[in-house]
Order: structure tokens, then C-alpha cells, then sequence
């Protein structure tokens, strides 16, 4: 017995020993880790959580968020946006545009260089443009470049000749645009990141775009490190034209998706920004934020729609009663205040606030309660109405399609609910698989499916253009001539109120004759932003800018 | 020896191909494509791409092509991480997914082993039931869960750890713990059940009676078998903690290689998700393959050469 | 005996190497105890184990209120209180709301329904087909375990998710769906572990006892080599458990797990553990009663081992 009891303590001190020394081991070297960091104040370094990490750093494809917010610090285009949404001089420091609004020369400063000194000239944004159409470069965003003459054409095959695409160098500092229409928010696109130059290096190096050392960018920032799936780092670069403004040392980007471990982070000091865009602040905790960090939590609109989409070919939801029964029987103030609690907007439409229409935003030109109101009663009787029109005794089984995520699911319980309560009526939700979801969609193999549409650029049509009845956009099946005719009426004209006014027709039929959407909330963009830091901007479609942020301790 | 090494490594590669050609299928069988985005792609501009990754051919001679290129030992370029080569992302973020599950199994088998060893020597004592509680606590208690509560009282409230990467030794701490809880509790009951079974047994008695010195029997018959299944687990504890680890690597801002499977199966990121089965499939077979050796040096009666017929 | 090694007599007694002399079923029989008294008197052992009649309880007390449980509170799983979101637990929600105000008393015991469900489907394909494909790869060992296990390590490494993803596209999404997902590979680790202790104990001398009475295959897998194997297997068993229940809780952390508004404890977990610093009883009761749930299994098998364990019989 007494051999065993040695035994036993012998394999304790074993187990004990083993902690011991991994602990010893890490304790040590632990220590000599620490003391090279450095408080942010002395070094101006910025730290922000990206949720996904870019896909590309190559602005010829780039198409998701984490990679243009990324290149935004990078490159510079000819234009800037600044946080109105109004375009500001980038590269071009003017620019005269043609009485019919379809050439556009811009005239580039003669300080801009690369970062391995080279100046940027006219033909790097032609090589750019010409690269991003290129049929074997299978840009997935080329279709930003499709408003300039014959872009459309040359980028699926059915021209060759590059010379006809509407972009030439005239000179090194002036480069000359030919669009196929009028485009008023043309400025608005040359500031996105498929319009950015490209150094003429990358042609023979298909992976320059992985790698640091052979990225040369434009930018105020050029990238030092970049740890797959974990982070980036970026340093300003010495050649930018306006380096006097940039006083950031350092951008340190790290790479977790989990809003909960962001926010953990962001408190106990590991990052200086935490959230929207780029990043999440977990749901559950907003409340718990909102009390405690008040004075770091900024909540500011941004021009994205959540919304619903009806099957309009399939029953029951052919039958527009039905569709606008739905619609307005559900409670947007207690859904965006009670569930989303983001600071959300009740959406009544589909263009959202912080969209420019003929002289101030859109949506305070033109109402959106104008085309849609919340109503149970009536909605009670518009669905008794559309069910005997459809010739049915009861709601028939109906299953709403969502795809994974915490937000869409509460949001989908929440308005079933409120279906339940308000007209009697079940509604079965179905989560999907992202991919598998979109296929559904696209095919139009579904009931009711979730949707959200944020602007490429600051203009009504960046949203009713994906419903007329020839767009790859359209997952609900409807189609409109009418609709088309005035989109297309929009699309062609120069005139502002005229465009506007289409624009606004065509959101009429959209929602109030037809409800083929069921507009739930605009989006906000919800942040933690330390108070020492500055110069963070966020602009109106929800971007975030933060090359020319500085520390202030 | 060596002829058994060789026909398992016959089988291996064979068991890769059957896994290759099922994946591959299966794979291929999902809706969707790697370049889907809530904003659809122009038709002709779909076209481009998938031309340009082949993906327009028909299914049995991208599946040659495939082929073809794995037996040249390339595993082709991602399709969602443009420019970059399956290979290099693997490597990439294998490194942390591999430090980090070392350092898990060992932590796993010895406090395991030794708290089952304690447990069955002081069966239905206070050190049984201390150790087994644990046992059920660590088994209990869902890995996520435990990681977020250690998360956050020891790194967000308490501050001695950091709270998400794993840039210093000391980052290593709590995703171990986290990570290793369950197979702890696990390796600890089975081989508390299976040493008290030893114990029990009839030539432990035997020895006992022959008056064989107590450490001579513990460590020829009691360890040695009462650690058989423990060796059975831990094969699939490797692969389960290596490739499994997709949770605690998210909740600590670890990019590992779980992360990269994971969303390459929801991007549909064809090479990369081939790339990843055909990695975790090595991974496994040889975890699979250590374990019939292991075997073989603890239990002399199980013969390497062949397998006993009935 | 003679002084012959082990390995000799294996090979001297092989089955035809021997006369069957009248040695019938029959008389088989009597050489092992009477099957329904072998269970009753490991019933009568169980029953004077504590520790294993409590787990016994607790966990039917628990299968009793899944079953009653969202009958005795005035409240359903699915309504929504939008202004009384995330209430601790009151006279009214004896286990508080969630974060659309769900009573969770409700919730829980709806998710015991599914969690418990998919638990017992798993362990059950454990068993059947694990232990009996794990003791047919052990037992007869060579070429049939080679290839047997060959297979089960290729399913193995087929990506979970590629297969579960394409199930719940193939197949409507249901509770069932998602336990086919579990169960498709869940018993693999289990037809390991048997598959080892079978190797071990084939080489025991009760085994070759038995064969040499002409005691069949069959007869011997079932009769002789599994319940000798009964230890790990309820060890294995205890853990297929909370395996697939975490298992669910996974698919629903991807979003492939059971369609809200239904909820199992796994994904009422996950909903609660970005805010369960402010929310705990959101996280606590569900994660309080899978817990519970495993440690009375845990106890429960521990005895059931004790029990069935033949070497313990006097």
C-alpha cells in the first residue's frame, strides 16, 4: 500500500512539474515580449479588427469590404470622397467636364509618385482601367468601369481593340474620359477602387498582390507585413504628394471574426476602434456599451436597406394584397429600437437616407411614408381580400428564407412573430448556408428571403437599377415595363429633376403599387472609437477612412 | 516491420484517392459557386471566371485535371484568395493550428493519464471522486463556453492574458486550456476504467501473489494495458484537436487552419477546400498509423506483421 | 497444461483441429450463465449503487420535465415580448427572458426535447453500428479489418461540413436531417475504440475456452468479447452524448443546426454567449442542465459499467 501511495504521488508531482515548467517557460519569455511595446501616443498607431481578412489586396478585382477599406489607405484615385459624400481633388487636381456630361478630363498633379518613387501619370490609370476590363484578368468588379465608352463591350470580348474603350492619356498629366451616358455621379466612381492606378510592375507577376515587397502603391500607405489570417501592417509611404498630413506611424490590422472577442479586445485596450464596418460589436451588448462607453460609441446612418423580398411569380405572393398585408403589418420603431437597438431607421422605402437626389438627399425630397404605411387592420382586410382572391380559405404554408447569421435571425423571428400576433398567420423560417442561400434566391426558389442593398456610389439609380425586369439583381421575379422605361428614362438624362423624378416614379411602383419588397430598416454604422483617436471618418455609404487619423493623448 | 510500414502506406494512398474522388464529388454537388456575392456578378463577366479557373469544363475532365496537378504536387491557386497558392495558405496557417495542438495533447495526455492513474488507484476514495468530478466538469462544460469565460475573466477582467492573437508565449495559456479541457476528462476516465479493470484482473493477482515488487507490476501490467484504449483515443484526439479547433481559434483571434476550412467551404473555394481534405486526410491516416504501431509496442500479442484470422 | 507458449495453442485450437462431439446450441448454453438471470443480477447490482441510481433518476426527472415542462408554465417557446427583452428570472419567468423576451423556462425544456433527442439517436447509431462494426474489424482482424478500416478512416476524413451542408440541401431541413448528419460519422470513433479492446481480448483464454467448446463467431462477438468490452464502450457512450449535443450546437453556430424559433440547448448557448456577461441566466440554465444532463450520465454509466462488468460477477 505504501509503494502504491508513493506511486501516486509521484505521478502528481509529474503532472505538477509538467505545469510548472510550461508555465516557467512562458512566464520567461513573456516578460522580454512585453517590453517592446510602446504606448500609442509617442508612436501614432492606430489599431482596428478587421472580421474577414481581404480576399486581395489588388484593386483590379477587389470587391469586399476588408479589401477597400484596406486599399482606400493605399491608393488614391483621381478622386477623393470626403464624409458628406462630395467629391474633393485625389490624384486629379481638376478636372472640366463636357456640356453633355459625357467627357470628363481630368488634370493630374505633376507631385503624385509611387512609393518606389516613379511618377503617377495618365497612363497608369489607362493601364489600370485597361487591366481591370481585360476578359483574362475575370475582374468580378469590372462592371464598375462599364459606365466609359465601350468598357462594356471590350470586357466581354466583343471588341478587342483597346483604343475604343473610352479612356485615353492625352498627356502624361491630363487623361481624357469618354462615358457611354451622362454619369452625374461619374467624380463619385473615380474615387472607388477599381478606378485606381496600378503600377505598371505588376504585368509580369500574377502574385504581386500577395506579397508586400511587390506592392507599389500610390497611396498614404503602403503595406510592411502581411500574416495570413492574422494581420496587416501598414506604414505611411515616404513618396506620397501629401505626406505632411498623414501622421500615422503605423496601422496595425488585426483579423478575428468574432464581434465578442473584438470587443473584449477594444476594452481592455488591445484596439483603438472597434465595429462597423470592418468589424461587430456583438448585438447582446450594445445595450451594456451604450451605458457604459456612451462617449465612445458613435452611431451614424449609413446608405444600406434591409429589406425583404417577395417570390411575386409563385403563389401566394403573386397576389399583391397579400404582399402589402405583410408589409404593413409588422411594428419597424419597435423591431429597430427593441431588436437591432443599432440606431436603425424604420425603412418605408427602398433608397435610403444619405443619398443625393436634385438638391438635397433624396429621401427628404421625396417621403418614404408617402409609399408605405403600417397598418393591422387593414392589413387584416387586404389579406382576406387577397386570399379570396387567390381562392383560398386559409394563409397556406409559407417559409421565410434567411441566411445564417445572429442579426438575421432575430430579425426573422421577430417580424414572424409579429405576423403571428398581427394577422394570424404562420410563417416558417428556414436558415440557410450562404451559398446555398443565394442560389435559391437568384433561382427564385423561395417564398419571402431576406435581402440588403448598400450603395456603390451616391445616387438613387445605385438601388432601383437592380429591379428592372433585365437586371442579375432582381430575385423576385418582377418585372415592369414601365419600370424599365423610367429607369432607363433616368439612365439617359443629364437633368437632374428630370432624373430624380423617374427615379422616384419608379420607387412608387416598386413599393406603393406593387410592394414587390418589404423595406424593413436603413442601416447604421455602430463604432467604438477610443477618444484619442481623430480624423476617423466614416462616410455616408458607410466606409471607413482612417489614413489621415491621428493619436491626441 | 518494415513490410508493414509499407502495405499501410499502400492502403494510405489508396484511402487518398477514395477521399480525393468522394470530396471531390461531394464538393462539386453543393449549390453554388466561388464567386457568388449578394451583389451578382454580369453573366459574361461569371463566364470569364469560370473559364479562367477551368471551372467551365465538364465535371470529369476538371476532375483529371486535378488530378493530373496533385500528382505534379500542385495543389493550384486559390479561388476566393486571388494570387495565392493553396499550398502557401496551408502552411501559412497551419503553423498556429499545429503549436497549438502539440502543446494541447501533450497537456492532454499526461494530466489526463495521471488523473486517471490517481482515480483508479484510490477508487471510491476522496481522490477518485475529485478526479472524476473534474473529469465530468471538463467534460461537461462545452469547450466554447469555457473559453469565453476564461477569455474574459482572466484576460478582459483580470488582465494576465491577452485577450484575442497568439503573439507570445504566454497567448498560448488559455486556448490550451480551453482546447484540452475535454480530452482531459476524457483520457482521464478511460484510463481510470481501464486500469481498474487491470486491477481487477486475474493476473494482477496472480503477480501479487508471486510477490512481483508493486512499481514492477504497475508499470508491466497495469500501465501498459490499462493504457490501450487511451492510445485507441488518442489517434483521433490528434486529429480532433489539430483540425478541430475552429471555435477556440475564433474566439481568440487565432487564424488557423480550421478558420481557412471553414470559410473555404462556405466560399466554395474549390482548390482550397480539396487542399485542406487532403491535408486533414494525411494528418489523419498517419495519427492512424502511429496508433497501430503504438499498439503493436504495448501490447506484444497484437503482431505487426499480420492480423490474426479467426 | 503442457508447456506450450500462448501462441501454440492458438494455433492448436483452431476450431478444425477439433471433433465436434455432440457439442449442440444446447449444450453450449450451459456453459455460460442463464442470460436472464446474468441481467437481473446486474440489475440488482445497479440498484444497490448510489451514486449510479441517482444519475438514474436525475436523468429521468429530466426526459419528465422535457416532456411536461413547456406544459406547466403559462408561456410558449416562440412569443415575443420585444419590451421585456433579456429579464432575469422572475415570479413570471422563472428562468428570465431572452433577447426577444422569450421565457426561457419554455425555451429550456423545449430544448431539452431536441438536445436530448439527438443525444440518444447518436448513441444509439454508436452502438449499433459502432460496436458491431468495431467488434466485427477486431474480432476477425487481417484482410476484413484492413479494409474495414480503410473505410471507416476514409469517411472519416470526408469534411463533415461539405457532407452536412449537402445533406440539408439534399434533404428538407429537420431535426432528423441534422441527426443523420451526426450520426453519419459519429460512430467511428466508437468502432475504433472496440475494435482495439476486441483485438486485446481475443487472446484471452476465456475466448479461447469458448471457441473450444465450438462456440461460434457470432456467439463469441456477442456473447463474450462485447461484454468484456462494455467498460470503454459506456465510457465512449457517455461521451457520444454530449458529443453530438455539442455537435448540434456547432451546426447551429454555422447555421446548419435545428430552424429557430425552435432552439436546442446548443444553439440557446450560442445565442447567449456574446452577452453572457450581462445576460447569465441566458446562458446559465441551458448550460446548467447539459452539465447536468452529462454528469448523470457520467454516474449512471459509471455503474451500468460496474454492473455489467462479468469480471466483477462472485
Amino acid at each position: 500500500m505504501k509503494k502504491k501511495s508513493m506511486l501516486a504521488l509521484l505521478t502528481l508531482l509529474l503532472i505538477a512539474g509538467t505545469v510548472l515548467a510550461a508555465c516557467g517557460s512562458v512566464k520567461k519569455t513573456a516578460s522580454s515580449g512585453k517590453s517592446g511595446e510602446v504606448a500609442p501616443a509617442a508612436e501614432q498607431v492606430f489599431r482596428i479588427n478587421f472580421s474577414s481578412e481581404p480576399p486581395t489586396l489588388d484593386p483590379g478585382i477587389a470587391q469586399d469590404n476588408a479589401a477597400i477599406t484596406v486599399l482606400h489607405a493605399m491608393y488614391e484615385g483621381l478622386t477623393n470622397v470626403d464624409s458628406s459624400g462630395k467629391s474633393i481633388p485625389g490624384v486629379a487636381e481638376t478636372w472640366d467636364i463636357s456640356q453633355d456630361g459625357k467627357t470628363y478630363t481630368f488634370h493630374l498633379r505633376k507631385d503624385a509618385k509611387w512609393s518606389n518613387g516613379d511618377p503617377v501619370t495618365a497612363n497608369d490609370f489607362v493601364f489600370a482601367w485597361d487591366r481591370a476590363l481585360k476578359p483574362d484578368l475575370a475582374s468580378p468588379y469590372a462592371y464598375q468601369l462599364y459606365y466609359v465608352k465601350n468598357a462594356q463591350a471590350y470586357n466581354e470580348g466583343k471588341i478587342t481593340d483597346a483604343s475604343q474603350v473610352g479612356v485615353k492619356a492625352v498627356d502624361d498629366y491630363t487623361l481624357e474620359v469618354q462615358l457611354e451616358n451622362a454619369t452625374p455621379y461619374f467624380l463619385n466612381l473615380t474615387s472607388f477602387v477599381t478606378y485606381f492606378p496600378v503600377h505598371k510592375s505588376v504585368k509580369d507577376n500574377e502574385k504581386w498582390a500577395a506579397d508586400p515587397s511587390t506592392m507599389i502603391v500610390n497611396g498614404p500607405f503602403k503595406l510592411t507585413n502581411w500574416t495570413k489570417g492574422a494581420s496587416l501592417e501598414l506604414v505611411p509611404n515616404e513618396n506620397y504628394w501629401d505626406k505632411k498630413d498623414i501622421k500615422l506611424t503605423k496601422i496595425q490590422i488585426s483579423i478575428v471574426n468574432s464581434g465578442a472577442t473584438e470587443l473584449a479586445s477594444y476594452r481592455s485596450g488591445q484596439l483603438d476602434f472597434a465595429g462597423k464596418p470592418v468589424g461587430e460589436i456583438p448585438a447582446d451588448q450594445i445595450d451594456a456599451v451604450k451605458k457604459e462607453l456612451p462617449s465612445e460609441l458613435s452611431i451614424k446612418g449609413v446608405a444600406t436597406t434591409y429589406y425583404y423580398l417577395f417570390n411575386v411569380t409563385a403563389k401566394p405572393f403573386d397576389n399583391v394584397k397579400i404582399r402589402r398585408a405583410l408589409t404593413m403589418a409588422i411594428d419597424r420603431q419597435k423591431l429597430v429600437s427593441q431588436v437591432t437597438k443599432g440606431g436603425e431607421l424604420p425603412a418605408f422605402g427602398f433608397v435610403p437616407p444619405g443619398i443625393i437626389g436634385e438638391k438635397q438627399e433624396f429621401r427628404t425630397e421625396h417621403k418614404d411614408t408617402d409609399l408605405l404605411s403600417e397598418n393591422v387592420d387593414q392589413a387584416k382586410q387586404l389579406l382576406a381580400e387577397g386570399l379570396k382572391e387567390e381562392g383560398l380559405t386559409a394563409f397556406p404554408k409559407v417559409t421565410l428564407t434567411y441566411n445564417t447569421g445572429e442579426n438575421h435571425k432575430k430579425i426573422a423571428q421577430a417580424i414572424t412573430d409579429m405576423w403571428k400576433t398581427n394577422l394570424g398567420i404562420d410563417v416558417t423560417l428556414e436558415n440557410q448556408e450562404w451559398g446555398v442561400f443565394l442560389e435559391n434566391r437568384r433561382n427564385l426558389n423561395y417564398q419571402i428571403a431576406r435581402a440588403g442593398w448598400g450603395a456603390d456610389y451616391n445616387d438613387p439609380m445605385s438601388f432601383l437599377d437592380i429591379f428592372t425586369s433585365t437586371s442579375g439583381n432582381n430575385d423576385t421575379g418582377f418585372k415592369n415595363a414601365e419600370y424599365d422605361s423610367l429607369v432607363k428614362q433616368a439612365y439617359a438624362s443629364n437633368d437632374a429633376k428630370t432624373r430624380m423624378d423617374a427615379m422616384n416614379k419608379a420607387e412608387q411602383i416598386l413599393i406603393k403599387d406593387n410592394n414587390v419588397i418589404m423595406p424593413i430598416y436603413y442601416y447604421s454604422n455602430t463604432a467604438l472609437i477610443k477618444p484619442y483617436v481623430k480624423g476617423v471618418i466614416i462616410d455616408y455609404a458607410g466606409n471607413i477612412f482612417f489614413d489621415r487619423a491621428y493619436i491626441e493623448k | 516491420m518494415v513490410r508493414f510500414i509499407l502495405s499501410k502506406f499502400f492502403y494510405m494512398i489508396v484511402s487518398l484517392f477514395i477521399l480525393i474522388s468522394v470530396t471531390f464529388v461531394l464538393m462539386k454537388a453543393i449549390p453554388g459557386n466561388p464567386f457568388m456575392s449578394e451583389k451578382a456578378v454580369p453573366p459574361s463577366i461569371q463566364q470569364h471566371l469560370m473559364a479562367k479557373y477551368g471551372l467551365d469544363k465538364p465535371l470529369y475532365e476538371q476532375y483529371l485535371k486535378y488530378l493530373g496537378n496533385l500528382a505534379r504536387g500542385d495543389f493550384g491557386i486559390s479561388m476566393k484568395m486571388k494570387d495565392q497558392g493553396v499550398s502557401d495558405l496551408i502552411w501559412g496557417s497551419f503553423g498556429p493550428s499545429l503549436r497549438l495542438g502539440i502543446i494541447a495533447i501533450v497537456v492532454s495526455i499526461v494530466v489526463g493519464i495521471g488523473l486517471g492513474m490517481l482515480a483508479a488507484l484510490y477508487h471510491r476514495k476522496l481522490i477518485d471522486n475529485v478526479a472524476m468530478i473534474l473529469a465530468v466538469i471538463g467534460m461537461s462544460v462545452p469547450s466554447f463556453v469555457l473559453a469565453s469565460l476564461l477569455q474574459f475573466y482572466l484576460a478582459q477582467k483580470a488582465g494576465i492574458f491577452k485577450v484575442m492573437g497568439l503573439n507570445g508565449p504566454l497567448d498560448y495559456v488559455l486556448p490550451v486550456m480551453a482546447l484540452s479541457a475535454q480530452p482531459i476528462a476524457f483520457i482521464a476516465r478511460l484510463a481510470r476504467s481501464s486500469m481498474l479493470e487491470v486491477l481487477h484482473s486475474e493476473y494482477i493477482k496472480t503477480a501479487k501473489a508471486k510477490g512481483l515488487a508493486w512499481p514492477i507490476i504497475m508499470w508491466r501490467h497495469v500501465i501498459r494495458n490499462g493504457i490501450m484504449p487511451v492510445v485507441t483515443y488518442v489517434g483521433p484526439m490528434t486529429a480532433n484537436i489539430i483540425t478541430g479547433s475552429v471555435v477556440i481559434e475564433q474566439i481568440f483571434g487565432i487564424g488557423g487552419l480550421g478558420k481557412i476550412f471553414v470559410s473555404s467551404i462556405s466560399n466554395r473555394d474549390y482548390t482550397l477546400i480539396m487542399g485542406v481534405t487532403i491535408f486533414y486526410g494525411i494528418i489523419l491516416m498517419v495519427a492512424r498509423l502511429l496508433t497501430d504501431i503504438a499498439y503493436a509496442f504495448i501490447d506484444p500479442r497484437i503482431k505487426l506483421s499480420k492480423g490474426k484470422e479467426g | 497444461m503442457e508447456q506450450v507458449d500462448e501462441k501454440n495453442v492458438v494455433e492448436h485450437l483452431k476450431p478444425e483441429n477439433f471433433q465436434k462431439i455432440g457439442v449442440d446450441e444446447k449444450q453450449a448454453e450451459i456453459i455460460q450463465r442463464e442470460s436472464l438471470s446474468a441481467w437481473r443480477d446486474s440489475w440488482e447490482r445497479l440498484k444497490s449503487n448510489k451514486f449510479a441510481m441517482t444519475g438514474l433518476t436525475v436523468l429521468i426527472l429530466i426526459v419528465i420535465m422535457a416532456i411536461i415542462g413547456p406544459m406547466i408554465s403559462p408561456h410558449n417557446y416562440y412569443s415575443n415580448d420585444l419590451y421585456n427583452t433579456n429579464q432575469p428570472p422572475s415570479a413570471d419567468h422563472w428562468f428570465g427572458t431572452d433577447d426577444l423576451g422569450r421565457d426561457m423556462f419554455v425555451r429550456t425544456w423545449m430544448g431539452a426535447r431536441i438536445s436530448l433527442l439527438v443525444g440518444v439517436a447518436a448513441a444509439l447509431i454508436d452502438l449499433f453500428i459502432g460496436v458491431i462494426y468495431g467488434g466485427i474489424m477486431g474480432y476477425f482482424g487481417g484482410r476484413v479489418d484492413a479494409i474495414m478500416n480503410k473505410f471507416s478512416e476514409v469517411l472519416y476524413s470526408i469534411p463533415y461540413l461539405l457532407v452536412t451542408i449537402l445533406l440539408l440541401v439534399v434533404l428538407e431541413p429537420s431535426l432528423w436531417t441534422i441527426i443523420l448528419a451526426i450520426g453519419i460519422t459519429g460512430w467511428i470513433n466508437m468502432s475504433w475504440i472496440v475494435r482495439g479492446e476486441i483485438m486485446q481480448l481475443k487472446t484471452r483464454e476465456y475466448v479461447l475456452a469458448s471457441r473450444s467448446m465450438g462456440a461460434g463467431s457470432a456467439r463469441l462477438l456477442f456473447r463474450h468479447l462485447i461484454p468484456n468490452a462494455m467498460g470503454p464502450i459506456i465510457v465512449t457512450l457517455t461521451l457520444t452524448v454530449p458529443n453530438a449535443i455539442f455537435s448540434e450546437a456547432f451546426l447551429s453556430f454555422l447555421g446548419l443546426g435545428v430552424q429557430a424559433p425552435i432552439a436546442s440547448w446548443g444553439s440557446m448557448i450560442n445565442d447567449a454567449l456574446t452577452g453572457w456577461m450581462y445576460y447569465p441566466w441566458r446562458m446559465l440554465f441551458p448550460a446548467f442542465f447539459i452539465s447536468l444532463t452529462m454528469l448523470a450520465f457520467n454516474i449512471f454509466g459509471d455503474g451500468l459499467r460496474d454492473a455489467l462488468d462479468p469480471k466483477l460477477k462472485k
